[in-house]
């Protein structure tokens, strides 16, 4: 069953959810780099929660109307206009009390989810029929999801992704020095509008689907597992909607299969899972390899630093540097230093010579930015470089 | 003056009037607050030469430079750049703000960085042509940094962060920098480097404007001083700027021994 929902196998219905949770979750991933990058993730929790009032005010408007309280669109309009005025809230606390930000996110985020579940609670006393279902709005269900609802949520997301592909170059450009920004002529206030825009328009089109408490893990786990996989805009925006999209697939896919769990928590716990791989096999910045990394780096540096003392005719007496030393051959077992310790240890004191003497001439300041005081010179320079800076060193060069 | 107004005026006072200054300021208020940080500063920047910013901490210098762009709204002033409202001539003006504002921990390469400059130009989805790519590399070697592209930004120094920020005004191409302390925390190398550039640009007939902090270098680093303490005290070729009196009348009694050796 499980694996018949991840291929698809599920028939049409739950083909087009599973697919439209995918592409909610590409532009999440997509648009909450941005929101990551310029310290702003936090709003779209505050965003998220403010929805929820609108939900069920705009259930109560449709019912009051003579319409199906249920209808999507309707209560997707309800959670986008308090979201807005929530949203409108937290800038107006920032910029005009003393608040700062995470105050101003914690107060409106509370209120406006009190008020949402109070008015949820009132809903559901009331006999009118079919608002059983509306508290599916807060943690996402896509069991029972209609056809059209499916195909709306996907255009959602095309559409929000779309729009940050246009406006990446202004978003990155804030983020990284708004004031160059500003003084390029770039509307600050413009982009920050946008950005929230399209956090918004994540929260609103993944109302159904991953729900209003936990669309903002959608929108920050993703971007920070990518950014522990590469240093660059360009690809921690494909990799982040990359993981998104796959958060939403699986999740959506599993919950085709067991329709009692929420949505919403599965898709955030593919993505957290998706993260934890992140955090340990990142080449770039995992555990792992940081770990792997600062072994190696130790063993080296105490190697060097034996050698060194080698070469000075110092005793060593640091027992990892000695068993380093006896492991290679270059010390034997009582502390003599070995034939090919010596030449290895000559070899170094060039190396730290040649070192000492480019870092002090401005023509090597690329190659002295790599300086370690481990990497072997011959590694940095070409030999044409090599010999012009023995040139420098004088007759110690010629060793 | 109205715009139409000046249009009926003849020709030759008319050109008195309008200011053909790269950067003319004109009754700049900036305040946080209640207090004024900046207050009723006229100026006009020389063009075609290099002019320091020169005052005691805080006397509103970057203050002065973020409101003439507009980065801070001022309280009330009209800024024009090359006789034209400011808005008008953005692809002209350069800034570099202090290095220290931004998080060096941010994911980009050096050339990436530089690239932002070339922002006016690109627009939001104009292609990146190989003649964008020579431009940044060229601005690189002009601060010595062509090694650096691919570098982390997160792994410079702060002398090659401070080079990056200068290279990505320089792939702007604009004829007027204004720069925000370019040489606060920097090596002597990266101060010479910099300095060199900064003289360059100069030589082309460009115009340079930039707060500096060190009262000992202005004369051998700029043309010209404008001097402020909040209001402005005086504006002029070095030698008639940096006097006693004026120094006196910006500092107060603050001006350290080293300082008053000038």
């Amino acid at each position: 069953m499980l694996w018949q929902a991840l291929t698809l196998g599920l028939g049409y219905n739950a083909t087009l959810v599973t697919l439209g949770a995918a592409m909610l979750g590409i532009a999440a991933g997509a648009t909450g780099v941005f929101l990551y990058l310029a310290r702003r993730a936090l709003v779209s929790d505050a965003i998220g929660h403010a929805t929820l009032p609108g939900v069920v005010a705009g259930f109560l408007a449709m019912v009051v109307l003579g319409g199906d309280g249920r209808f999507l669109p309707g209560l997707m309009a309800g959670a986008a206009v308090s979201a807005g005025l929530g949203l409108l809230c937290v800038s107006w606390l920032t910029a005009r009390t003393r608040l700062h930000e995470d105050a101003a996110i914690g107060a409106v985020l509370s209120v406006f989810f009190g008020a949402g579940v109070v008015l949820l609670t009132v809903v559901q006393g009331l006999d009118s029929g079919r608002q059983a279902g509306l508290e599916t709005f807060l943690l996402g269900a896509t069991a029972g999801m209609l056809r059209a609802e499916a195909l709306s949520i996907a255009a959602g997301g095309a559409a929000v992704l779309a729009l940050v592909v246009v406006l990446r170059r202004p978003m990155v450009l804030v983020a990284f020095d708004p004031q160059h920004a500003a003084g390029q002529g770039v509307n600050l206030r413009g982009v920050d509008l946008a950005m929230m825009g399209l956090a918004l328009a994540v929260t609103v089109v993944g109302l159904k689907v991953v729900g209003v408490v936990l669309i903002v893990a959608l929108l920050i786990i993703p971007p920070v597992a990518a950014r522990l996989w590469s240093e660059r805009v360009g690809i921690i925006v494909v990799l982040a909607g990359a993981f998104g999209g796959v958060s939403g697939y699986v999740g959506a896919a599993v919950s085709a299969t067991a329709p009692d769990l929420p949505t919403g928590p599965l898709i955030v716990l593919t993505c957290f899972a998706l993260f934890a791989l992140s955090l340990l096999g990142a080449p770039a910045r995992g555990v792992l390899a940081a770990g792997l990394r600062h072994w190696r780096f130790q063993r080296r540096v105490h190697l060097r630093q034996g050698l060194l003392a080698l070469a000075s005719g110092q005793p060593v007496y640091e027992p990892l540097t000695l068993r380093l030393l006896r492991r290679r051959g270059l010390v034997r077992a009582d502390g003599v230093v070995t034939e090919a310790g010596r030449a290895r240890a000559a070899r170094a004191r060039l190396d730290e010579r040649r070192w000492q003497m480019l870092r002090s001439l401005p023509e090597f300041e690329a190659a002295s930015a790599r300086h370690d005081g481990l990497s072997p010179l011959s590694e940095v320079l070409t030999p044409d470089q090599l010999v012009a800076l023995d040139r420098h060193l004088g007759p110690e060069g010629t060793v | 003056m109205t715009q139409e107004a000046m249009t009926m005026l003849p020709e030759p006072v008319r050109d008195r009037l309008v200011d053909e200054s790269p950067l003319a300021i004109r009754g700049l208020t900036v305040s946080y607050g209640e207090k004024p940080a900046v207050f009723s500063v006229d100026v006009s920047f020389r063009a075609g030469k290099m002019t320091a910013i020169v005052g005691p901490n805080g006397a509103g210098k970057s203050t002065l430079l973020k409101a003439a762009l507009g980065i801070l709204r001022p309280l009330s002033g009209q800024v024009t750049a090359f006789g034209h409202p400011l808005d008008e001539m953005r692809a002209r003006i350069a800034y570099v703000p202090q290095r220290a504002s931004v998080d060096w921990e941010f994911p980009a390469r050096v050339i990436d960085v530089v690239m932002m400059g070339l922002y006016r130009e690109l627009g939001l989805l104009g292609r990146i042509r190989p003649r964008h790519r020579a431009r940044a590399m060229d601005s690189l070697a002009r601060v010595g940094m062509e090694g650096f592209a691919t570098r982390q930004i997160g792994q410079l120094s702060g002398g090659q962060q401070q080079r990056v920020f200068l290279a990505r005004a320089l792939a702007q191409g604009a004829d007027l920098y204004l720069l925000d302390e370019p040489f606060a925390g920097v090596d002597a190398a990266t101060e010479r480097a910099i300095i060199a550039v900064l003289k360059g640009l100069r030589d082309e007939g460009r115009t340079v404007v930039a707060v500096h902090h060190d009262l000992a270098t202005v004369p051998a680093y700029f043309d010209r001083a404008f001097l402020l303490n909040v209001t402005a005290i005086a504006e002029g070729p070095v030698a008639e700027v940096m006097t006693e009196a004026n120094l006196r009348a910006a500092y107060g009694g603050r001006l350290g021994p080293a300082q008053q050796a000038v």
